[in-house]
C-alpha cells in the first residue's frame, strides 16, 4: 500500500507528462505482481470493487473522533478522504500493513456487511499517506490525471514492446495483468487475443477547418454521414456477441433486441442508433435507452436499436486493418450482403466530385440523424488512435439562439467564488421567460468575472447558492440539437448547450421566442 | 496571603501580554520600555525596545536582523536561571522551536504562569529540547491546533527529499524553508542522513547559518547558490526562503524540483495551490498530539491559547476537565505564510 500511495502522491504533485511517465515506469518496474497489475487497473479505471460510500467512511470516523473536532477539521481540509486519513487515530499495536493486492482481493471476496470492518482494520494499520490512498481507492475517486494511454506508454518502457502492441492486447486481458507484464518485460509470449471477444482500439478522426480543404484533393477521399448516435464496436464469434463503446466498455447488455439478431465472424465499427425500420429517430430517443439498470420492454419496442456499420476490422480471424479503406469497404459491403442481418445496415457513401458539392450535403446533413460529415482517405488503413491526415470530421455548425439569463449558481472548486452556472430562457406566449437550458462554459475567465459582477448587481432573489436575476442580459447559446422533454416546463431540452457570445448590446425583448425554438424539434 | 489570580497580574493589551508587577511585555508588537522575547522570528522579536530580556542566541539573532535598533539594553537570560524583576521571578526554559527559543516562566507571590512562545516536542539537532514546567496557567500557541495535523517523522521526510534527488540527478531541488530555524534544521537533518555534499543557499539564508555555526551548530559545507554555475547545481539541494521559490531568482537553477518544508504541507490542497512538487511535512511547531501532550505534561489547571486554531484546542482541553480560553493577541503569523 505504501508504494502505491507514494506513486499516487508522485502523480498528483508532479507536473508534466514525462515526469509522470518516469514515476509510473519506475513503479511498474519495482513493484511485484500482482500489486502492480491492480495499481494499473485502479489508475486506468478498470477495477471493479465494492466501493464504500462516503457516508460509511464518515460513520467509521465518527466512532473514533469527537464530532466537533471532526467538523472543524473537515471544514478546514475540504476533502473527506483526506480529512479521514489525517484524523484517523493511531492504534497502539497496528496489524501488519496490507499489500495493495490483498486489499483488492479481500474487498472482492467480502460480503457487503464485512466491508466497514475490513476498511477500519486497514486504516488502523496504515500511516496517513497510505490511508489516503486506501480511502480514495475504496471510494472510487483516484483522479490522479493518468490516462490509459499514459499507463500503456509506461508499460511499453518496461522493455521492447511498442505501445501499439500493448494497446492491441490490452483489452483482451484483465487485472492483475500478469501476462501483460510478462510480455512487456520480455519474459512471456504475446498474449493470445484471437480466441477472445476482444475490443480493438478504434480509429478516430480530426475535426477539419474550412481552410484545410485547399490542401486536400477531393479525389483522395470518401464521404459518409456522421451519424448522431453512439460509436460502437461489434465483435461476433458465431452466436457470441459483444458490443463495446469507443472506450471499450461493454454496452451490449442494454440492447438485447439488437444483440439477439446478430451472429457471424467479424469485428465491425459503426454507429448505434434507434428507430423504426432502420430509420434513425434522433439522439434524444437513443438517450432513453442508455444508462438503464434494467431493460424496459416498452422502450425497446418504442425505440428499437440497430447498428449502421461503416468499417470492418476483422473477418473471421483475418485482420483487415492494414487494408486500404476502399478494400475494407468492399469486404464490408459483401459481408453485410451475405449475412443479411435484419438490424445491421451499411452506412452509405455520399457521391461528390468537389468540396463545394459537399457543402450542401453538410448543411442538410441527412435531416436530423446526422450531425455532419466524415471524410476518410480512400487509402487509409485502420489505425488505432487519432492518426493525422487520414480521417476528418466536418460537423454541421451548431444551432444558435438568443436567450435571456434567468438564474445563476455558484460553481465548484476554483469557480466556487463565482456565479458560473447559468440558466437561461426564451419568451413564451404569455410574454414570460421560460427556462430552456443551463450552460457552464463557453466563456473566458475574463468574461466570467464580468458575468459574475453582472449577476451580483442584478440579483432580485436568492435561493441558497442560486440567484435569480432581472431579465436584463442576452446570451447567445450554441447547441447541437433539441429534443422534446416532459421534465422541462418549456417542453424542450437542449443538447450540449454553451454560451457562444454574451450579447451585452442586445435588448432582452429582442431575444428569441419559444415558438421559434420549437421549430427545430424533430417532427 | 493567598495566591493572586493569574488574570489579575498578567493582562492582554494591544501591545501584547503585559506582566503588570514587573512592567514587562512578552513579544510586544510595538516598542516598549521592557520586553521579554521568546525567540527570534519576526512576529515575536521586533526592533526598538529599551530593555530586552532574551537568551544570548535570540539577542544575537535580533542584533543580526535589526543592527543598532535591536534594543538599547539587552540582557541575556540563561536557560533555567531565574532573574528577579521586582516581585516577579523570570526563568527562561528551552522551547525546542529554533536556536535560542524559550518558554518564559513568571512566578509572582506563589502563582506560576508559563508563556510558551512557539514550541515543538520533537528532537531538533539545532536547539535544546522543550522542557515541561509545572504551572498554574500554561499559555500556549495553537498553530497546528486541529487533529488533522500530525507531523510525520522528519527522517522520513528527509528520505523523500534524498530519494527525489536520486531519481532525477540532473535537476536541482529547491527547498523553500524559513531562513531562521527551518533552514538550519533541514541542513542538520540532511547531514544526519549522511548527505555530506555542499548545500547551496539563497543569500537571505547565509547570515543566519553562519550565526548558528558561531553557536556551535555544525552545518557542513555550505555554498552560495547565487555564485554557483548551473552545472554545479544539478543534483544539488538548494535552500531559499519560501517566497523565493516562485521568484525570478530560481531561473538560475537547472529545472528545479520545488519543495517546501512546512507543517502546512500536510494538506494536499495547500501544497497543490502553491505548485509544490515535493511537499515536506517538517514543522517547528507542536502538532495536535504534542499540544495535548504538553498540556498534560505541564499539568496546568488552566490553559490560555494565543494564536492559531484556538477553538479546537480549547474544546479538546476542556474535554480533559481543564479550563481553557482564547487570548485575542494580535500580530502573529502562521508559519511560512
Amino acid at each position: 500500500m505504501k508504494a502505491f500511495a507514494e506513486l499516487l502522491d508522485g502523480l498528483v504533485y508532479t507536473p508534466g507528462r514525462e515526469a509522470k511517465l518516469r514515476r509510473l515506469t519506475a513503479y511498474f518496474r519495482d513493484t511485484p505482481d500482482p500489486d502492480r497489475g491492480y495499481a494499473l487497473a485502479a489508475l486506468t479505471g478498470n477495477l471493479s470493487l465494492k466501493t464504500a460510500k462516503p457516508a460509511m467512511i464518515r460513520q467509521l470516523v465518527a466512532e473514533r473522533v469527537d464530532p466537533i473536532l471532526f467538523g472543524w477539521s473537515y471544514d478546514y481540509v475540504g476533502d473527506l478522504a483526506e480529512t479521514c486519513a489525517l484524523i484517523w487515530p493511531t492504534v497502539a499495536e497496528p496489524a501488519q500493513t496490507p499489500r495493495l493486492a490483498r486489499v483488492i482481493e479481500d474487498l472482492q471476496a467480502a460480503h457487503r456487511a464485512e466491508v466497514p470492518g475490513l476498511i477500519a482494520r486497514w486504516l488502523d494499520s496504515l500511516d496517513a499517506g497510505p490511508r489516503y490512498a486506501l480511502l480514495k481507492l475504496v471510494t472510487g475517486g483516484l483522479r490522479v490525471g493518468v490516462s490509459a494511454g499514459l499507463a500503456k506508454t509506461a508499460l511499453a518502457r518496461l522493455g521492447a514492446v511498442p505501445p501499439e502492441e500493448i494497446e492491441e492486447v490490452w483489452h483482451a486481458l484483465a487485472p492483475p495483468y500478469e501476462a501483460l507484464f510478462a510480455y512487456a518485460e520480455g519474459r512471456g509470449p504475446r498474449p493470445d487475443t484471437t480466441e477472445k471477444l476482444t475490443f480493438r482500439a478504434p480509429m478516430l478522426a480530426h475535426p477539419i477547418d474550412e481552410d484545410e480543404f485547399a490542401a486536400l484533393d477531393p479525389a483522395d477521399f470518401r464521404a459518409e454521414w456522421k451519424w448522431d448516435g453512439i460509436r460502437v464496436q461489434l465483435v461476433l464469434r458465431g452466436h457470441e456477441v459483444r458490443m463495446f463503446s469507443r472506450t471499450g466498455e461493454d454496452v451490449g447488455p442494454a440492447f438485447p433486441d439488437l444483440l439477439e439478431t446478430l451472429h457471424g465472424e467479424a469485428t465491425l465499427d459503426g454507429e448505434l442508433l434507434v428507430g423504426e425500420a432502420l430509420s434513425p429517430s434522433g439522439f434524444a430517443d437513443l438517450q432513453q435507452r442508455l444508462n438503464r439498470k434494467t431493460v424496459d420492454r416498452a422502450l425497446m419496442q418504442r425505440y428499437p436499436a440497430f447498428m449502421r456499420v461503416y468499417d470492418i476490422l476483422f473477418e473471421g480471424s483475418e485482420d483487415l486493418r492494414p487494408l486500404p479503406f476502399d478494400a475494407r469497404r468492399e469486404r464490408l459491403a459483401a459481408w453485410i450482403g451475405r449475412t443479411a442481418l435484419p438490424r445491421l445496415d451499411l452506412s452509405p457513401l455520399i457521391a461528390f466530385s468537389s468540396w463545394d458539392d459537399l457543402v450542401d450535403h453538410r448543411l442538410s446533413s441527412g435531416a436530423s440523424a446526422a450531425e455532419g460529415l466524415m471524410l476518410k482517405r480512400r487509402d487509409s488503413p485502420y489505425v488505432a488512435g487519432r492518426p493525422k491526415g487520414l480521417w476528418y470530421k466536418w460537423k454541421r455548425d451548431p444551432h444558435l439562439v438568443d436567450a435571456v439569463l434567468m438564474y445563476a449558481q455558484r460553481g465548484h472548486g476554483k469557480r466556487s467564488s463565482f456565479y458560473s452556472d447559468f440558466t437561461f430562457g426564451v419568451w413564451a406566449d404569455d410574454d414570460a421567460l421560460v427556462p430552456v437550458g443551463k450552460a457552464y462554459f463557453g466563456f473566458t475567465d475574463a468574461e466570467l468575472v464580468e458575468l459574475d459582477k453582472w449577476v451580483r448587481n442584478n440579483t432580485v432573489n436568492r435561493f441558497g447558492p442560486v440567484r435569480e436575476v432581472r431579465a436584463g442580459l442576452v446570451l447567445e447559446i450554441a447547441f447541437e440539437g433539441l429534443a422534446r422533454s416532459n421534465r422541462h416546463k418549456s417542453g424542450v431540452a437542449m443538447r450540449f448547450p454553451r454560451i457562444s457570445r454574451i450579447r451585452w448590446d442586445k435588448p432582452p425583448a429582442e431575444a428569441d421566442r419559444l415558438e421559434a425554438l420549437s421549430r427545430l424539434l424533430p417532427p | 496571603m493567598s495566591q493572586p489570580a493569574p488574570a489579575d497580574w498578567i493582562k492582554v493589551t494591544p501591545v501584547g501580554l503585559h506582566v503588570v508587577p514587573a512592567d514587562l511585555h512578552v513579544d510586544p508588537v510595538r516598542p516598549v520600555a521592557r520586553a521579554a522575547i521568546t525567540h527570534g522570528h519576526g512576529d515575536h522579536a521586533r526592533p526598538g525596545h529599551d530593555a530586552v530580556l532574551a537568551t544570548a542566541e535570540t539577542l544575537a539573532i535580533m542584533k543580526a536582523r535589526f543592527a543598532d535598533d535591536s534594543g538599547r539594553q539587552p540582557q541575556a537570560a540563561r536557560y533555567g536561571e531565574p532573574i528577579r524583576l521586582g516581585e516577579v521571578e523570570v526563568t527562561f526554559m528551552p522551547a525546542g522551536h529554533v536556536l535560542g527559543s524559550a518558554q518564559i516562566l513568571f512566578e509572582y507571590r506563589g502563582s506560576r504562569v508559563v508563556v510558551s512562545g512557539d514550541y515543538k516536542r520533537r528532537r531538533d539537532p539545532t536547539c535544546p529540547p522543550f522542557e515541561p514546567v509545572a504551572c498554574d496557567v500554561f499559555i500556549t500557541e495553537a498553530t497546528f491546533g486541529l487533529p488533522v495535523f500530525r507531523h510525520p517523522d522528519d527522517r522520513d521526510e528527509i528520505a523523500k527529499l534524498l530519494a527525489a534527488r536520486d531519481r532525477e540527478p540532473e535537476r536541482a531541488i529547491l527547498v523553500g524553508a524559513y531562513a531562521l530555524g527551518k533552514c538550519q534544521r533541514v541542513i542538520a537533518l540532511l547531514r544526519e542522513a549522511g548527505h555530506d555534499a555542499p548545500i547551496y543557499l539563497h543569500g537571505a539564508q547565509e547570515a543566519l547559518c553562519r550565526l548558528y555555526e558561531s553557536f556551535g551548530v555544525a552545518l557542513g559545507p555550505l555554498r552560495s547558490a547565487t555564485e554557483a554555475t548551473k552545472a554545479e547545481l544539478a543534483g544539488a539541494i538548494v535552500l531559499a526562503p519560501p517566497g523565493a521559490t516562485a521568484d525570478r531568482w530560481m531561473r538560475r537553477l537547472p529545472d528545479p524540483v520545488t519543495a517546501v518544508a512546512s507543517g502546512w504541507m500536510r494538506i494536499r490542497q495547500r501544497a497543490k495551490q502553491r505548485g509544490v512538487e515535493l511537499p515536506l511535512v517538517i514543522s517547528d511547531h507542536a502538532d495536535w498530539d504534542e499540544l495535548l501532550q504538553t498540556v498534560e505534561d505541564v499539568n496546568a489547571p488552566e490553559v490560555w491559547v494565543t494564536h492559531g486554531r484556538e477553538e479546537a484546542l480549547i474544546h479538546a482541553v476542556t474535554l480533559t476537565g481543564r479550563r481553557a480560553r482564547a487570548l485575542a493577541l494580535v500580530g502573529f503569523d502562521e508559519e511560512g505564510q
